[in-house]
């Protein structure tokens, strides 16, 4: 697994898809905490980080699947999987290896976010005000809610060798399971389990660890999402569809 | 034994690709891999190299079985795909670095790729990106990638396709000097890349083997009686067929024509005497090699070589 990692980080860095990813997200989140009008901290009269956790999820959404979209389709276009599977490393080696690799990016790109932390518990009326333990718990869902897109993305990118197919794919797969069970949970029908629907759902989790407490549950949830998208993108490897 | 296949089958949905093959390589020997595009060449490789299961059958490699030990296989197996596994933006050191630790290269990773790089003549393009290297060069990379972990066993789909003629030369002399103390299997399908660096050659033509012998062995098997013969009024190629022992004959030229006989002995006096009653002049006639390219065309009945 060691080797596979290795190679796509330094793939990622030596390629600037990791710089542009981490550039554009701290940007985009800049922008949104700091600058625009309608949700800038500062104008918010909260001592609190809650604009970067509600934009993060939406704008992870694009960059990771961005980020994850060529990790499969490009070795299959290039036939360097051949390459991979050819070599003493299993399978599980190989997607594993790229997973953490992925993930470790998503992790680059939100650490220097910890500045807006420190800043705003500075900013705050008095100092220090910020609900620390709401903050930290927003920051483990945020790195979960990353993990799980780059489960879906490199399952995408393991359906097809064109990466655009993969980004978009991976695009609709992270929409549909952060926001879409909260929306179908709405349905008449179903009324009497709506807590269930929306249960399965990323959001449900991601807003529940927010409030600051860890629960059991949360953490199984996002470990189970993340495995079953692995599995997923083992089973498509084995196939040997290329 | 070092490649052994039994009863080695592929089958994509109804369509046989591999058909129950057997055949065997001994520890040392260069064998050509022969065989028409899609003849199922590159699919046999693939299940010796662990990449693709077998439908049915199995395969060994240094005595493992490949789909009981794939680990221990892959291990021992350099491989060499037929679409070269490059990555462009890579360096080259950096690309041997990383198959090097993708193989478990377990001594001292900086001298071995250094040692491969001598080997396969790339010192001056060590520090180049994959994608500015010219074909050959390109080859020299994917052959030293399938020889860093110094394997056993080498399989090289294809080695020389797409070089141009010094390329080829360059690429058969690496083989042949790597091969002195490894087990190769090549495929191919130009013959005189078998007649270069081969010790054996198995033929393969849709998904069955039809060949499998030493090079002489099949010359004298398939190309022992054919005959050139060059008559100064041209006459039907058929005609000759009427001279006792003629089996076939072919016209190949004005007035020229190459027929397979079963007289050894006396054919040329033979044809004297029926150029003669025919009122025609024999003026050249030649006992032929036949080449490997012919015993090819033959035996996969004409496909495209």
């Amino acid at each position: 697994m060691g080797s596979i990692f290795r190679k796509e980080i330094r793939s990622y860095l030596s390629s600037l898809i990791a710089y542009i990813t981490i550039v554009v997200f701290l940007l985009a989140i800049g922008l949104f905490m700091w600058v625009y009008p309608d949700t800038n901290a500062l104008d918010y009269g909260y001592a609190s980080l809650e604009t970067l956790f509600t934009m993060a999820p939406w704008v992870f959404i694009f960059l990771i699947s961005a980020l994850c979209m060529r990790t499969f389709a490009e070795e299959r276009k290039a036939r360097t999987i051949e390459l991979l599977a050819t070599h003493p490393v299993s399978e599980w080696q190989i997607i594993l290896g790229k997973f953490f690799a992925a993930w470790v990016i998503v992790l680059f790109a939100i650490l220097p976010t910890l500045l807006y932390f420190f800043t705003i518990d500075k900013l705050g009326s008095p100092p220090g005000n910020i609900d620390a333990g709401a903050t930290w718990g927003s920051y483990l869902g945020l790195l979960f809610l990353g993990g799980c897109y780059v489960s879906i993305g490199l399952f995408a990118s393991s359906l097809t060798d064109n990466q655009i197919v993969a980004f978009i794919l991976s695009i609709f797969l992270c929409f549909f399971f952060f926001s879409a069970f909260v929306q179908i949970s709405k349905f008449e029908f179903w009324s009497a389990q709506s807590g269930m629907v929306e249960w399965i759902g990323i959001s449900y989790h991601y807003d529940s660890i927010s409030r600051g407490v860890i629960d059991t549950r949360d953490l199984i949830y996002f470990a189970s999402f993340m495995a079953v998208f692995l599995g997923f993108t083992k089973y498509q490897f084995s196939r040997r569809t290329w | 034994m070092s490649i052994r296949a039994r009863g080695l089958s592929k089958k994509y949905g109804t369509q046989t690709a591999v058909n129950a093959i057997d055949f065997s390589i001994n520890t040392g020997e260069v064998v050509g891999f022969l065989g028409p595009n899609g003849a199922g060449k590159s699919t046999t490789m693939r299940m010796l190299t662990c990449y693709l299961p077998p439908s049915s059958g199995d395969a060994e490699v240094q005595g493992l079985n490949v789909l009981n030990s794939p680990e221990k296989v892959k291990r021992l197996v350099g491989y060499l795909p037929e679409h070269n596994p490059l990555y462009p933006e890579m360096y080259v050191r950096e690309y041997l670095h990383f198959v090097a630790d993708l193989s478990g290269w377990k001594g001292d990773r900086k001298k071995r790729v250094e040692e491969i790089v001598d080997l396969t003549g790339l010192r001056r393009e060590v520090n180049k990106r994959i994608q500015q290297l010219s074909k050959g060069y390109r080859q020299r990379v994917g052959l030293a990638q399938a020889l860093i972990h110094d394997p056993q066993v080498l399989i090289l789909d294809e080695p020389t396709s797409g070089l141009d003629p010094n390329q080829v030369v360059e690429i058969r002399k690496l083989i042949t000097e790597i091969g002195k103390d490894k087990t190769v299997l090549l495929s191919t399908h130009i013959m005189q890349e078998v007649e270069a660096m081969c010790d054996r050659v198995v033929i393969i033509d849709r998904g069955n083997i039809v060949a499998d012998s030493n090079l002489e062995e099949l010359q004298k098997e398939y190309g022992g009686n054919a005959h050139f013969v060059r008559f100064k009024k041209q006459i039907d190629a058929q005609q000759l067929v009427e001279i006792e022992g003629v089996e076939s004959t072919e016209s190949v030229g004005k007035g020229e024509y190459r027929l397979r006989h079963s007289i050894p002995g006396d054919i040329e006096e033979k044809l004297f005497a029926w150029a003669v009653e025919h009122n025609n002049v024999l003026l050249e006639q030649r006992a032929e090699k036949q080449n490997l390219e012919q015993i090819f065309r033959t035996l996969t009945n004409g496909n495209n070589g």
